[in-house]
């Protein structure tokens, strides 16, 4: 089986204290860690899982900066075979339009049976590129995806719907789905991990290179810090206190 | 008390089935020679295939370990009763050792005697011989009784596949019945020619009871008797070493060649490994991959079970039993090596994974309980880390304790808090507490390793502020390394994640070396194992109870009562106490401070109970039925503690959520030795500041 | 003026809110003049149209069995038939696992931008703004498409626009029908449904929702207690559910069950916008949670910054106390 897992880097936020950049205005992410996103890391797991019952390869890609090449390194330790860097200035603030794009055009030449994404990115949150880029690669897809099989030529997937509930479906390859968090129990990376993967070649394409001419359909104009509002009446005093004022609001409102 | 006429048939000059009895007895020893010795050839094939291990070094230490421990039995009377009963057997067996000896000799001369065995001194060791056979006796009689009857509960395993019951009584009526036929032997001679004294009571009971058989009988059975105990004893010989009693062999040389303190000291991934080198194995996925030195432990485990007796993991009712641990890899060695046939080809279940289950292994927090109660000294800390060396390399983490080990690559520490603020924790509450930040080029008196918790746990922050207090009243210099410190990796080593260690060990290194000071300070007990045994700094390393003391015994904090009538209770550490032999400087601590009451819990110093908290154990979903923590904090409120200290913040954390979800947070407290130090100095030391 | 169409989707056999919601948002670009339409899909929908009917000026519903169950390549191939045919200035969905799923692919084969979870929407020289948020909810951008002759798409997050009211007026139903070689590349097997005995908490007036907060599954006892003093049904966020200590029936969020109660007490929750997107309508929110930084103090009612092991059993008690 011929596997590709489209993977990105985000910035790590948690416990961050969030700041504009003037000029720029967008979010100053200097001071920050970045990592895999986590939905990507689920899709990783999910392609070495099947090509580890099915035999075949893993290609792991991703659109990015010069500095995105970990997360690809990261997925050659978990066991994918390749990797491939889509990296260019043009590429700054995409949208999910022109990174399905990208992504097509990185692969185009590349057989495949199965593209795996994961469901959303926890920077840009749209959950968009999956489906756009199964659209422009012309195969069946089906997104967040929370149970994975492949037996044969078909692909059989438990996806989540509305409502809390689960639906179960049945694609013919080459398909494309994207991953939901809990798919599986992604294997951990090791130090010593990374360092056996550090010297492999990984080919880095430009949009040129790549022949791409789409441009962004969506423009970012700028970000800025939601307003917060009053937020919560914090209660004070010890936990008798709080309580008492609690119960009270409660009474007034009715909620007991 | 006349015998018969005649003395007895001496079994050189016999000739059972008309073969010469010297032959016979020729034939029977060279096959047992030649039995024994190729089965411990296979034995110790498998020794040979294993991980080299350096075990030739302190040699003064070792022979006093095996004095000591080996030979004076020094572990065994911690369980009294089978304590007591083993060194009785275990004495009897040195002693009787003799006796073997000596009948083997009469198979070939009769009336053999070990040279400076004949005469008088052989008069004084048969009576001796005598006594110590009926001891012996009654001990496996009392032993057989303990096992049919009594059943303690230690003697089965919840996570046993197969019950090694019959080995145990298969070799209590082994050695049943070489006492016996040696009564046998001794008693119709006796009967024969008389002689029945209290000097020798077994023989001369049995003598009183052969009283009225003929002399043909008397021979007969003097003649059975004697091939009897000798083709038993050929017998016992063999079947130690394929069987649970190979220990008989290998527990004093297992405990000769055991681990030297400072037993903190983690296995590194290779002895012996060149810096920079690569290792041939990482970790221990296959038998074989194990040091010869552990895979003689296997061969050494007794199957008693005190090992997991003593697990707070396996008192929590998780997947872990050390004693499984041992004794599913020495059935794996008996049936991939085997003593007779090739190894087994055939598909064998992965030690790792298959034979030891992923979960076993994470349930450890590397206590060091097993280890410390072990009667032959096994290990289990260093394999389990190898083991799990193995789960790391190929990414079979739990997803908790991935999350942990993520934040403390990118952040320096186990709670995903930003780097940058490592060292805000001594501005916090308000008030300085008197610790410095060193820049590079900067010097203290005293660095204090603060490692993660105390840097970024709110509850442990106070603690350390506490601390910060007390050493500045006592007029030192302390200063940290902020935020060009990460988290010491003291748990990530133990989780098998040794290349993260080495990241996180050199970059504490680097800034150590940085700045100058002459003694490391730590306020956590993993901190100072790391730095003390893992780090091979080339300065002393201290923990927070130790400085105290020395700042107490010296003078330079004076220590006023609390006045509050409740009792306290030390809780030894983990890695103060048992890992690195430090039980006295806190309790010193304690006493100094006037009217204080203060009992020891039922498992305390290097029994101590575990508060669950090593090997990220916070971090990670605990498979047990009950909290380590929850069970130690009954402990000490069965003491009649009402305050439990505490020197470590693992321990703080764990005992404070038990009490909590037990509900006895209002009945009692947990506190950390630096804080109560703070409460006892703080009204006097505040008046009078010391001179430094 | 423009001509709106809105997907309606369906929960459980009825209309979802997220239809009315997204009413108010088309009329808003429609403008004078404009029209609003709702686009309905799947089997036995006559009440449902007549239903959304009261509301928009135009309903074209999508009749047919094989369309019974949401099915995004399905619901794509029929929406793309009829947006190819009726020209529309923007089509706008709820950002839903059901239109993540669809709105995608559907974009791209109509060669139409399609703007991501928006919060706010206008024109702006004849192109669709917004704003959207990103970085978990914790940073908003403000984002316009390109120009385009296909028209604008955008998914829209829920509770980001009042409800609208149904008018008196009904609207035109018109009957739709798949195109010709439907072919959905997709086969539907089964549905899987909750466990028996699980617990439908959609409709509970009174939710008490335990988080990570509470560290072990042996504690959830205490605030099952609570739970039960205070009348209201036992919810939790997704790590509780993914450790197995509550039922997936009990989840809330946007990949669980959406809620919509008159009180929600939110112990030992961070508030991730992943769980508060569950949470629909604007209940009483109080938060108990010992990080005085949680986000959950930011949009919560009231809040205890406190020890939930300390709080919720004093808060039981005195719960019990006052309700006699």
């Amino acid at each position: 089986m011929d596997i590709v897992v489209c993977v990105k880097r985000v910035p790590d936020l948690s416990e961050a204290e969030l700041a504009i950049d003037r000029r720029s205005k967008r979010l100053d992410v200097s001071d920050l860690e970045a990592g895999i996103n986590e939905w990507d890391n689920f899709a990783v797991e999910a392609a070495v899982r099947l090509k580890e019952a099915h035999g075949g390869k893993v290609t792991a890609v991703t659109v990015g900066d010069e500095e995105a090449e970990d997360v690809l390194r990261r997925a050659l330790a978990m066991g994918a075979d390749e990797a491939l860097h889509v990296s260019d200035q043009a590429f700054a603030d995409a949208d999910p339009w022109l990174v399905a794009n990208a992504l097509c055009k990185a692969l185009q030449g590349r057989p495949f049976d199965l593209v795996l994404c994961g469901a959303i990115s926890s920077d840009g949150t749209s959950g968009h590129v999956g489906g756009m880029l199964a659209a422009l690669l012309d195969v069946p897809q089906v997104a967040l995806a929370t149970a994975l099989e492949v037996k044969g030529r078909k692909a059989l997937v438990r996806h989540e719907v509305e409502g809390g509930l689960e639906r179960e479906v049945e694609l013919d390859l080459p398909a494309l789905v994207t991953v939901q968090t809990g798919i599986n129990e992604p294997r951990y990376v090791s130090v010593r991990g990374i360092r056996k993967v550090a010297e492999v070649e990984i080919p880095v394409k430009s949009a040129g290179e790549l022949g791409l001419a789409a441009e962004r359909r969506v423009r970012l104009e700028e970000m800025f810090l939601p307003p917060s509002g009053a937020g919560a009446e914090i209660l004070e005093g010890d936990t008798d206190e709080v309580v008492g004022k609690l119960v009270e609001r409660l009474r007034e409102r009715g909620g007991l | 008390m006349g015998g018969l006429e005649g003395s007895a048939l001496a079994p050189a000059d016999a000739s059972p089935f008309g073969l010469s009895g010297p032959l016979l007895h020729g034939v029977l020893l060279a096959i047992t020679l030649a039995t024994f010795a190729w089965i411990l050839r296979r034995r110790i094939e498998l020794l040979r295939l294993g991980a080299p291990d350096p075990r030739f070094d302190r040699l003064g230490e070792r022979l006093k370990a095996l004095l000591v421990v080996g030979f004076g039995q020094a572990r065994q009377p911690r369980y009294p009763v089978a304590g007591t009963l083993h060194i009785l057997v275990f004495a009897g067996f040195l002693i009787l050792l003799l006796r073997s000896l000596t009948l083997l000799g009469e198979g070939f001369v009769p009336g053999f005697a070990l040279p400076g065995l004949g005469g008088a001194a052989g008069e004084v060791y048969a009576a001796l011989k005598d006594w110590t056979a009926l001891v012996v006796l009654a001990s496996c009689a009392v032993l057989a009784w303990r096992r049919v009857v009594v059943k303690p509960a230690r003697f089965h395993d919840r996570h046993a596949l197969r019950s090694h019951g019959a080995e145990a009584y298969a070799i209590l009526g082994l050695i049943s019945l070489l006492m016996l036929a040696d009564a046998l032997y001794e008693g119709s001679a006796m009967a024969r020619e008389g002689g029945r004294t209290v000097a020798l009571p077994l023989a001369s009971l049995v003598a009183l009871a052969l009283g009225t058989s003929s002399a043909g009988t008397l021979d007969a059975l003097h003649l059975s008797a004697f091939w009897l105990h000798n083709v038993a004893l050929c017998f016992f010989a063999c079947y130690l070493p394929v069987s649970k009693h190979f220990h008989v062999i290998t527990a004093l040389p297992n405990v000769f060649f055991s681990k030297l303190p400072p037993p903190g000291r983690v296995k590194p991934v290779q002895h012996g490994l060149a810096a920079g080198a690569e290792p041939e194995r990482y970790g221990v996925r296959a038998l074989e991959d194990f040091t010869w030195k552990h895979l003689l432990d296997f061969y050494s485990c007794t199957d008693c079970g005190r090992c997991s007796d003593a697990c707070p993991s396996y008192n929590t009712g998780t997947a872990l039993s050390p004693r499984m641990i041992s004794v599913k890899c020495r059935d794996e060695a008996y049936v991939t090596h085997p003593v007779f046939g090739r190894a087994s080809q055939g598909e064998r279940p992965a030690l790792v994974g298959g034979l030891i289950r992923d979960e076993e292994l994470w349930a450890c927090t590397t206590c060091g309980a097993c280890e410390e109660t072990c009667p032959v000294t096994i290990e289990y800390v260093d394999k389990i880390v190898d083991m799990r060396r193995t789960l790391v390399e190929e990414g079979r983490v739990p997803a908790g304790m991935q999350k942990a080990l993520a934040d403390v690559e990118k952040r320096g520490n186990p709670y995903g808090k930003l780097a940058r603020k490592r060292g805000e924790w001594i501005q916090g509450g308000g008030e300085g507490c008197g610790v410095r930040l060193l820049d590079e080029g900067d010097s203290a008196t005293l660095m204090w390793f603060t490692d993660s918790a105390t840097a970024f746990d709110p509850r442990i922050q106070e603690v350390g502020r506490a601390l910060g207090r007390v050493l500045a009243w006592a007029g030192q210099d302390v200063g940290t390394l902020g935020a060009d410190e990460v988290d010491s990796g003291h748990e990530v080593r133990r989780v098998g994640e040794e290349g993260l260690f080495e990241v996180l060990r050199d970059t504490n290194r680097e800034a150590l070396g940085a700045r100058s000071f002459e003694r490391v300070i730590t306020s956590d007990p993993h901190a100072f194992n790391a730095l003390r045994n893992d780090y091979e700094l080339d300065k002393p390393v201290l923990h927070h109870s130790q400085v105290l003391a020395e700042l107490v015994a010296a003078g330079k904090l004076t220590l006023g009562p609390l006045d509050d009538g409740r009792t306290y209770t030390f809780h030894d550490p983990c890695y103060l106490g048992r890992h690195n032999g430090e039980y006295e400087a806190p309790r010193r601590v304690l006493d100094a401070i006037p009217g204080l009451r203060r009992v020891e819990m039922e498992r305390s110093q290097e029994r101590s109970f575990c508060c669950g908290g090593g090997s990220l154990y916070l971090f990670h979903e605990s498979e047990g039925e009950e909290r380590m923590g929850v069970k130690r904090v009954s402990m000490a409120e069965a003491a009649g503690a009402e305050v439990i200290v505490t020197a470590c913040p693992f321990c703080l954390i764990n005992f404070e959520d038990a009490l909590k979800t037990t509900g006895r947070a209002d009945r009692m407290e947990v506190v950390d030795l630096a804080e109560l130090v703070a409460r006892a100095a703080g009204a006097r030391s505040r008046e009078k500041p010391a001179e430094g | 003026m423009a001509r709106i169409l809105v997907i309606a989707e369906r929960v459980k056999g009825r209309i979802d809110d997220s239809a009315w919601e997204l009413l108010t948002a088309a009329r808003a670009l429609a403008g004078e003049g404009g029209k609003t339409a709702a686009g309905l899909l799947g089997s036995d929908l006559a009440a449902l149209a007549t239903e959304l009917a009261r509301g928009f000026d135009e309903v074209f519903v999508f009749d047919d069995p094989r369309l019974a169950q949401p099915d995004a390549e399905a619901d794509g191939a029929a929406l793309r038939a009829l947006l190819e045919r009726e020209r529309f200035d923007a089509l706008l969905a709820p950002h839903t696992n059901c239109m993540i799923d669809t709105m995608p692919a559907l974009a791209v084969r109509l060669g139409a931008p399609l703007l991501a979870d928006c919060v706010e929407l206008e024109w702006r020289d004849g192109q669709l703004c917004g704003v959207r948020t990103v970085y978990g909810g914790k940073v908003h951008a403000r984002v316009s498409a390109a120009k385009s002759e296909r028209g604008y798409m955008a998914t829209v997050r829920g509770g980001a626009f009042p409800a609208a009211m149904p008018g008196s007026v009904a609207g035109a139903v018109r009957a739709e029908h798949l195109p010709e070689g439907f072919a959905p590349r997709r086969r539907s097997l089964r549905t899987l449904e909750p466990e028996a005995g699980a617990v439908d908490i959609s409709a509970a007036e009174r939710l008490v929702a335990v988080g990570r907060g509470i560290e072990a599954q042996e504690n959830l006892a205490l605030v099952e207690k609570l739970a039960q003093a205070l009348g209201a049904e036992l919810c939790a966020s997704r790590p509780v559910v993914d450790k197995g200590w509550l039922s997936k029936s009990r989840q809330v969020g946007t990949s669980g069950v959406s809620v919509k109660p008159k009180l929600y007490l939110a112990v030992g929750i961070s508030g991730s916008f992943q769980h508060m997107g569950g949470i629909k309508g604007a209940p009483y929110l109080v938060a108990i949670n010992k990080d005085r930084s949680a986000p959950i103090f930011g949009v919560a009612d009231v809040g205890i910054v406190g020890d939930l092991f300390e709080v919720v059993p004093a808060l039981e008690a005195a719960v019990r106390k006052a309700r006699g």
